[in-house]
């Protein structure tokens, strides 16, 4: 492979807490990915985050990153939100189509957003991912068949209505979800 | 055959803190207690948010808000942001927030007792151009005190927001200044395990960014992860 226009080669700049003052950032029409006029079958997708002591995060930064339906003018794929006082995250969004594990054969991937959680007292953010789906789709995806059966829960949303889907983040205990290094 | 993107290289061992750091308190309750699962990185991983301007509309000078002036020392902060082979990262959006110069953030949450500053919010975004490079105009930030043990205080510093090219090269991290003596004593700071590493989340002051008679200039250049040397191709199975 030629290199082009290479420079100095370096290492990734370190992360650092997002901190307790983010909310700067905080744009709440970001939380509807359904903002600039996507069509689709509309969904929402909320939950709580919760520290290791059962008591919520009320500071902390959510995102989703979904690569179906692909991302265009009138739909970013990407939202962010704040949890609330009681730790609640909330977005609106156009529901996700399975999506090709690339190098995994030629399996596919259930509907799932990524989700990225930032907070004071997390240095690095921590990634995981919400399953909208159920039954074989779940049963056949290639990255929840290498999570330890007990913990598939974890990353698997519960549909509470026709587009209502609901999942909570614990950072630890029983039901510590699973967070990955990608 | 086509080439597909490569998957994005592992970090550097050492080059990033690790959640479990009982010297930042927060930590406590809050770091994952079972290891992190590696799993492959798949479209989702490997693809990420793009961000227009005209959606995500820029705002590079924040020393001055609705035409009253900041407080305190104007700075020009300005550099590139390269991926790790030193390839400008172009047309991505870089958002920062940050407090007055009085240590306090412009929000009802931050209880310190310093003033608010009606010239300044504290919040940009640019998008860097076709050599990754950016500049904001704004303030430097007060120290300001926190919690987290007795007579603790944050070091000057600037949060910056990153995405990068897919979602496996988001990046938020903090800009510090240089010659702050706050950084032996920041358990933030010091979280990152190699010292590089941590002066390279230093700002270097530059006479060539500063501007006479109006603003010093800091330089600061920001690295999001590289791919893998080796491209690959459609039909392999390798990851
Ligand atoms: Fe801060």
């Amino acid at each position: 492979m030629t290199t082009t226009s290479q420079t100095t080669a370096s290492q990734t700049t370190a992360s650092q807490t997002i901190g307790p003052f983010w909310h700067l950032l905080e744009d709440k029409s970001w939380a509807d990915l359904t903002r600039f006029g996507a069509v689709g079958e509309v969904i929402s997708v909320s939950g709580r985050v919760l520290d290791g002591g059962g008591a919520p995060m009320s500071d902390a930064c959510v995102e989703i990153w979904q690569a179906s339906p692909t991302r265009s003018d009138v739909f970013p794929g990407f939202g962010r939100s704040a949890t609330d006082a009681q730790g609640r995250y909330a977005f609106k969004t156009i529901m996700p189509g399975a999506v090709p594990m690339v190098g995994a054969g030629n399996s596919w991937q259930a509907p799932h957003f990524a989700v990225t959680i930032f907070a004071r007292g997390l240095l690095f953010h921590l990634m995981t991912r919400c399953y909208v789906a159920e039954g074989a789709a779940l049963a056949e995806d290639p990255v929840l068949g290498m999570v330890a059966p007990e913990r598939r829960a974890t990353l698997v949303a519960r549909c509470r209505a026709p587009g209502d889907w609901v999942l909570d983040f614990h950072m630890q205990g029983a039901l510590e979800t699973v967070f990955f290094e990608i | 055959m086509t080439i597909t993107e490569m998957p994005f290289k592992p970090y550097a061992p050492g080059t990033q803190p690790g959640n479990d750091t009982p010297a930042y308190r927060s930590t406590g309750l809050r770091h994952p207690t079972q290891s992190l699962l590696r799993i492959p990185q798949s479209v989702t991983e490997l693809s990420g948010p793009q961000f227009s301007p005209a959606q995500y509309p820029p705002t590079a000078n924040i020393a001055v808000n609705d035409g009253v002036e900041a407080m305190g020392e104007r700075i020009i902060v300005q550099g590139r942001v390269l991926d790790e082979d030193g390839r400008p990262v172009a047309g991505s959006m870089v958002e920062i927030w940050q407090a007055n110069a009085a240590g306090r953030y412009n929000l009802p949450r931050d209880a310190h007792d310093a003033p608010l500053d009606p010239g300044f919010k504290g919040i940009g975004r640019v998008f860097t151009d076709a050599q990754g490079g950016y500049r904001f105009i704004t303030i430097k930030p007060g120290a300001y005190p926190w919690g987290n043990h007795e007579n603790a205080w944050r070091p000057n510093h600037i949060h910056f927001s990153l995405f990068g090219p897919g979602y496996a090269t988001r990046l938020i991290t903090q800009m510090y200044f240089p010659g702050d003596p706050l950084l032996a004593l920041d358990p933030i700071f010091l979280a990152t395990p190699d010292a590089a590493a941590r002066a390279r989340l230093v700002a270097s002051f530059d006479l060539a960014v500063t501007q006479p008679n109006w603003a010093l200039g800091y330089r600061f250049d920001i690295v999001l992860r590289g791919r893998n040397a080796t491209p690959m191709e459609d039909g392999d199975d390798h990851h």
